[in-house]
């Protein structure tokens, strides 16, 4: 009982990354409308093609109706409040990270994620995005003689547009849902990746993501290209300052997998989540998609997902080519009043495509956590094979975890293997690591890592350190 | 006057409404091995929880104190801390958790709980590859998840290792001799009297005398519904193993 009680109490903890950073903010007025579209593809000095693609899906955006399928309670997003767009004042290109705002760097810094640091440590070239715009890239030059490009998607339509035709929007159409759709007419700015053929990547490459301005929704957009033979692993990561409003996260990520290439994504993904009560905390719709167009390429989506007030994705992969491979880990942490909806869809089209899914899902306090997913055979994937594996923890008893695995198999010799299991973190395993001198909150994070150890050594290195103290982090509390 | 290791006063304990502790008084000086013997539900675990201070378990009344402290006010990891150590009779899995992991947490927070500085890895990893091998364990055991998948004597070599990192001053073994073939039972307990010394003491929860033939207790305390039936040196092992629980608990009960 007393367990219990103490478990309850220490799970309420107020979020950690609360801040925010008071940089100049250039924004222009809320709403939405043409003009504003117009407005936010000039700003970025577009060229007509790009702003004849945000237009088109505007008029379709602006016919669809919001989807409201998935297991949460959402407040409705007022469109018209939103602003769509913000970037940090115009200021002269940098030359090195010294001229950087010492606001941003200090940012980076109560993050623990210095911007020096991982260039002297980890060896990361870091494309930070702080509101929607790359202020700081490194390593671009090492990654230049290898031919990587590895730059800001703004950046991209204006030096690669032949790149960027003929793949944006390919994997995640303007007309596959609402959020994408509205992403597709106002996204900000975001990522690009090429790696050419045969390359394979010598670091990991990076990108930080920060909300910062109030009402200003978060349109990131993300392309990355894996050409024949090539190998690439890119890490996504995310902290946004404490506030009261819901802001909308709605971001489209776009791989793309070429003959024997390899693409390997990592995400930590922790917004603000609202707090104790359930008030504010980050909308996060975003749509995740890879293509394995080549055969024997390979796509792996590995996420810990502990923010946001809504979470609401499904990394998900369409295996083209035959022996292509696609992969999902995932943790997702909710406790206090978050929702979170998330899963991958895995759809097999090509022969012997093989597909792998570890779902651990954590709920605290009065959250939900559901998962969903989508495993989908054609007619053409002879000989493909999916293992799903969807696992629930529950820590409390007001916390809701929900499974609902759709399997479709429109082939004979498609092999699907499904495993699920809902447990409680048990009472004697925390009372095992006391009796050897860890305190409840130590027993606990100790006990969740545990749990989710398939995903989190999925996870290189360095960031699988950085999501273990996550995890930690956001189950710490009140006790002691 | 010497000074007490423990001193269990009077003890009432149970879970929720229900008292299986009916007042339970003993003392343990430093270095002394006591044992308590009793059937099925005499309430000998039920002891071993409350002095750790599982969760679940509720005092009704009496005391006990450990090196002067009040036992009974301590969470149970500043019970470790303090040097109290209970080996599990089923020693819980926890899957994914690595060995090596857990015990370097493990042996830090009590270094830190005893005022001594963390061990770093390198430091830690010596230690703990030297006491895996002296247990005969394979080098790999570090890399595998706590308890899960152990065998019934891996489990109990788990603890003892533990036990072997922690250096506690006081052990309670609970059940240890269960579920041990008759050889994994000799080699365990050659570790523990190994754990002797003048600072450390026991206390030995069985209901086989087997474990006592090896420790040789001094003090051995037969406990029936949840008291304390009569309390002696080895005859009493010795009356157990001839007589009988009934018969000891009849003698005791038709006393003048």
């Amino acid at each position: 009982m007393e367990n219990q009680l103490i478990l309850e109490d220490y799970l309420k903890s107020d979020y950690k990354y609360g801040f925010e950073t008071a940089i100049a903010t250039e924004t222009i007025p809320p709403g939405l409308n043409e003009d504003i579209i117009r407005l936010i593809s000039h700003k970025k000095n577009e060229p007509e093609w790009m702003l004849e693609k945000r237009l088109k899906a505007f008029k379709i955006w602006q016919r669809m109706p919001e989807p409201d399928w998935a297991k949460l309670s959402i407040e409705p997003v007022d469109f018209q409040s939103l602003i769509y767009y913000a970037a940090p004042k115009a200021k002269p290109a940098l030359q090195s990270l010294d001229e950087l705002d010492p606001e941003i760097k200090a940012t980076f810094d109560k993050l623990g994620i210095s911007l020096e640091e991982q260039k002297v440590l980890a060896g990361v070239a870091v494309d930070a995005v702080v509101d929607s715009v790359s202020v700081a890239t490194t390593y671009k030059k090492k990654l230049a003689e290898l031919g990587i490009i590895f730059c800001s998607l703004s950046e991209a339509i204006r030096e690669h547009p032949d790149l960027v035709r003929k793949y944006l929007g390919t994997v995640v159409p303007e007309r596959d849902n609402f959020y994408a759709c509205l992403n597709t007419a106002v996204f900000s700015d975001g990522s690009f990746v090429y790696i050419p053929k045969g390359v394979r990547c010598p670091i990991e490459l990076s990108t930080y993501f920060r909300i910062n301005t109030m009402n200003t929704g978060q349109f990131e957009r993300t392309l990355i290209i894996a050409d024949e033979g090539s190998y690439v692993s890119y890490l996504e990561g995310c902290t946004a300052p404490m506030r009261d409003e819901n802001q909308l996260h709605a971001a489209v990520v776009e791989l793309i997998a070429l003959d024997h290439a390899e693409i390997k994504y990592s995400t930590i993904q922790n917004w603000y989540p609202g707090d104790k009560n359930g008030r504010g905390g980050i909308y996060n719709f975003v749509t995740k998609r890879g293509i394995c167009k080549g055969p024997h390429s390979k796509i792996s989506w590995t996420q810990v997902e502990t923010g946001s007030a809504i979470t609401w994705k499904y990394p998900s992969v369409i295996l083209k080519g035959d022996h292509s491979v696609g992969e999902f880990y995932s943790v997702a942490l909710t406790r206090n009043f978050q929702q979170a909806d998330t899963g991958t869809k895995m759809i097999h089209l090509g022969a012997n495509t093989r597909s792998v899914i570890i779902s651990k899902g954590i709920s605290a306090g009065n959250s939900q956590n559901t998962y969903r997913g989508l495993v989908k055979f054609s007619a053409s994937a002879r000989g493909a094979r999916n293992f799903s594996q969807c696992d629930s923890m529950l820590l409390g008893s007001h916390c809701g975890a929900h499974t609902f695995p759709y399997i479709e198999s429109n082939c004979p010799s498609a092999v699907v293997e499904h495993e699920a299991t809902t447990s409680k973190i048990s009472d004697d395993q925390l009372f095992y690591l006391r009796q050897r001198g860890l305190d409840m909150e130590k027993a606990v994070g100790l006990v969740v890592n545990g749990y989710c150890r398939e995903v989190l050594q999925q996870l290189p290195m360095e960031f699988a350190v950085e999501a273990q103290k996550l995890l930690s982090i956001s189950l710490e509390g009140s006790v002691g | 006057m010497s000074k007490k290791l423990l001193e269990i006063q009077n003890l009432r304990a149970g879970t929720e409404d229900k008292e299986i502790l009916r007042g339970i008084s003993l003392a343990i000086q430093p270095g002394e091995v006591h044992a308590i013997m009793g059937q099925n539900g005499s309430g000998k675990s039920t002891l071993a929880y409350v002095l750790a201070g599982k969760p679940g378990y509720e005092v009704f009344g009496g005391s006990v104190w450990m090196n002067g402290k009040d036992l009974l006010s301590m969470e149970p990891e500043e019970r470790a801390g303090e040097g109290l150590f209970l080996a599990f009779q089923y020693p819980v899995e926890i899957p994914g958790l690595n060995m090596s992991t857990f015990l370097r947490h493990a042996v830090n927070e009590v270094r830190q709980y005893r005022g001594l500085d963390p061990l770093d890895a390198k430091n830690f990893l010596k230690l703990v590859r030297e006491k895996v091998q002296e247990l005969g364990l394979s080098s790999d055991f570090l890399k595998r998840a706590v308890n899960a998948g152990f065998s019934g004597g891996e489990k109990k070599k788990n603890e003892i290792l533990q036990l072997l990192l922690l250096e506690p001053s006081l052990v309670i073994l609970d059940e240890t001799d269960s579920g041990l073939d008759l050889d994994a039972l000799k080699q365990v307990t050659e570790h523990i009297l190994r754990l002797k010394s003048p600072e450390r003491s026991f206390l030995i929860i069985t209901h086989y005398p087997k474990l006592l033939e090896y420790l040789k207790p001094d003090v051995v305390h037969v406990m029936d519904d949840g008291q304390i039936l009569c309390s002696g040196g080895w005859e009493v092992v010795k009356d157990l193993e001839e007589h009988g629980f009934e018969n000891i608990r009849q003698s005791v009960l038709n006393a003048p």
